[in-house]
């Protein structure tokens, strides 16, 4: 086996693009889930409006792409009152379902062939985000190795700006959450109507929190989609909803590092399987009566929920969760 | 009134009942909240149907009934928390037709509710900071700069550590709400409801589920209200709580306002007294329940003549 190799995948992912995805994805349910208590299964549609609404302005209507990033913004904004405007009326499970729904719409439409002149269906968009990385400070095609870490200078451009966001936003997440703001949000999770009889709008609340964490999902599929240069629909299928819950839970909701944290040990976890599996494949350690080649890319989910299973079990609060809070019910 | 003394059987005067009849859907002389014929339906089962009833400002208004009388009902038609199919309430003369509960909260009139609901994973000084109306804070782009809304929190915070003390929960402050005791959950939720100075409290079985020992503090809270000249509508089924503390008494049932009177005219009214004995005798229950319901309502109508008897050593009464 190539420990090296190992070593260096495993350490890289953690600053990595795909990482950055997952915790700005993370971080807006942190404001949904975590803080408001509302169920969006649906931020996987937030991510894709995020990317999509880049990728298009660029390639199809050919605006620039800062401008392609204000859309993608706009568009999760709009995407989170559309939603809202019936859905959180009604009592949480229907946000859940309406999100859900919403989502998979997104993604079926971005694929159809009926809009493949507009969002290039199947095979998605390329090659959009030339204008970022002009402004590289470091050099496109060079590859950077900093002890374990080994980055090419794209990558280490994006994660930078990435990063930043990143930060950026759990600073807007701390200033709020400990403003009256966020303590309104936090007594909403606790009881609406408690809420109602002390004179609050809760609906006006509810409709901000979608709208915040729908915009921090949205820069999570922006920053992707500048990443990786390319916007493909099935990037935004439910598994990443539920890859950014992973991740919150297991840092700890309604915390501003939780699902930070969460983020990089999940998705770490995630492709340090993928490496060591694929390697023991390649060192013949597992006989092929027990896993296949083909199997071994849905065993690492196996062993990653199992491990979430786990800590439910031991430790529901997640890494930088209170347990007291989780102590009392109603 | 209630808190007027005598052990010799009392004779109601007119001056005890302010001018007001003993009959159901009396004219007061200053209504804070009135409503008429409001209607509320589910599916085929009318819950509330209230021809007309008035709640006179600066008194303590009890609402009783047996269970299912449609109490809570009424309370949630007027604090905005369900619509009626028909009828019209006014506060303060503004109609609350449609108006959504949290602006009926924001007009001056605020409820707690018979199930507590204190936000358990707040703090207790939390709680009460959030019962505060109208803060700059609680806005999204002024939220971001703590200087715009700290020297208000301050205040808010002075408020809410007055009112801890006087609801005698200061020593539980930093604590988590859900640590409370079901009783201090209902002192700490009149204390939130107190922070947005309402003109008047609409209180959900307030004593519902509170040991004796804090009874007596909660109705002493009660009364303060009014001394501080707010009104206080009430749901109870504690008698002695009724004829403890208030004014005058409003009786439902089966959705229907039934009588009106002061706690002693009520203790005596042969409508009340049939309405908790029950005429479920044509009923196609089970013996067993009837039954059952029986015995439950003559006690509850002996626990009612009892303490229009004893009318007022009410502080020593003792309490099933």
């Amino acid at each position: 086996m190539n420990w090296n190799l190992i070593f260096t995948s495993i350490f890289s992912a953690i600053f990595i693009k795909e990482t950055i995805f997952y915790v700005l994805g993370a971080q807006g349910l942190n404001i949904h889930y975590g803080y408001t208590g509302l169920m969006n299964f649906g931020q996987a549609g937030f991510m894709a409006v995020g990317a999509y609404g880049l990728a298009v302005s660029v390639e199809t209507f050919g605006w620039s792409l800062w401008v392609g990033i204000l859309v993608g913004i706009g568009w999760a904004i709009l995407l989170a009152l559309l939603l809202g405007l019936p859905a959180l009326r009604l009592r949480g499970d229907y946000l859940a379902i309406v999100t859900i729904a919403a989502a998979e719409i997104i993604r079926l439409v971005a694929r159809s062939e009926s809009t493949e002149s507009v969002a290039g269906g199947n095979s998605g968009i390329n090659n959009f985000a030339g204008a970022f990385y002009d402004l590289n400070p470091w050099v496109n095609t060079r590859r950077y190795d900093f002890g374990p870490f080994s980055y090419s200078g794209q990558d280490l451009w994006i994660q930078a700006v990435g990063w930043g966001v990143v930060l950026l936003m759990a600073l807007l997440t701390f200033l709020l959450m400990r403003s009256p703001w966020g303590r309104v949000l936090r007594s909403i999770r606790e009881n609406e109507d408690a809420v109602r009889s002390l004179g609050k709008n809760v609906y006006a609340y509810k409709m901000q929190s979608l709208v915040l964490g729908g915009v921090m999902g949205a820069l999570g599929g922006i920053v992707l989609a500048i990443g990786n240069q390319s916007v493909q629909p099935d990037t935004f299928a439910t598994r990443t909803t539920f890859i950014c819950y992973g991740a919150l839970i297991l840092g700890g909701a309604a915390r501003v590092w939780g699902p930070v944290l969460g983020g990089i040990i999940f998705y770490v976890a995630f492709r340090g399987l993928d490496v060591i599996i694929r390697q023991m494949e390649k060192a013949d350690i597992v006989p092929e009566s027990i896993m296949t080649s083909t199997q071994s890319g849905v065993v690492r989910f196996v062993f990653l929920g199992g491990a979430l299973m786990l800590l439910m079990v031991f430790r529901p609060q997640g890494i930088l969760g209170d347990r007291k809070e989780l102590a009392f019910d109603g | 009134m209630a808190d007027a003394t005598g052990a010799e059987p009392r004779v109601v005067t007119e001056a005890d009942r302010g001018g007001v009849l003993p009959e159901p859907g009396a004219a007061k002389p200053d209504p804070i909240l009135s409503a008429t014929g409001i209607e509320r339906r589910f599916g085929g089962v009318v819950a509330v149907d209230v021809a007309h009833v008035e709640f006179q400002r600066h008194q303590i208004t009890a609402l009783i009934g047996p269970n299912g009388a449609g109490k809570t009902t009424l309370f949630n038609l007027l604090t905005g928390f369900d619509q009626p199919n028909a009828g019209e309430w006014r506060f303060n003369g503004t109609s609350l037709s449609g108006v959504p509960p949290h602006k009926v909260a924001r007009m001056g009139m605020v409820r707690t509710f018979q199930l507590t609901k204190s936000l358990t994973k707040l703090t207790v000084i939390e709680n009460m900071r959030l019962g505060a109306p109208d803060q700059r804070g609680e806005r999204f782009f002024p939220a971001l700069v703590k200087g715009l809304w700290s020297s208000e929190e301050d205040e808010i915070t002075a408020r809410a550590d007055e009112l801890l003390e006087r609801f005698k929960l200061d020593h539980m402050r930093e604590e988590f709400a859900g640590s409370l005791s079901g009783g201090q959950r209902k002192l700490l939720e009149m204390a939130r409801a107190l922070m947005g100075s309402p003109e008047l409290v609409m209180l959900d079985e307030p004593m519902a589920g509170v040991n004796p020992a804090l009874t007596q503090s909660l109705l002493g809270h009660v009364k303060a209200l009014r001394e501080e000249g707010m009104s206080v509508v009430f749901v109870e089924h504690d008698m002695d709580v009724v004829h403890d503390i208030s004014d005058w008494v409003v009786v439902m049932a089966e959705g229907r306002v039934i009588a009106e009177g002061t706690p002693t005219d009520i203790g005596r009214n042969q409508a009340v007294i049939d309405a908790y004995l029950g005429t479920h005798h044509g009923e196609d229950l089970h013996p067993e329940i009837v039954e059952h319901r029986r015995l439950e309502a003559e006690a509850e109508a002996e626990a009612l003549e009892q303490s229009a008897e004893g009318d007022s050593d009410d502080d020593t009464a003792e309490r099933p």
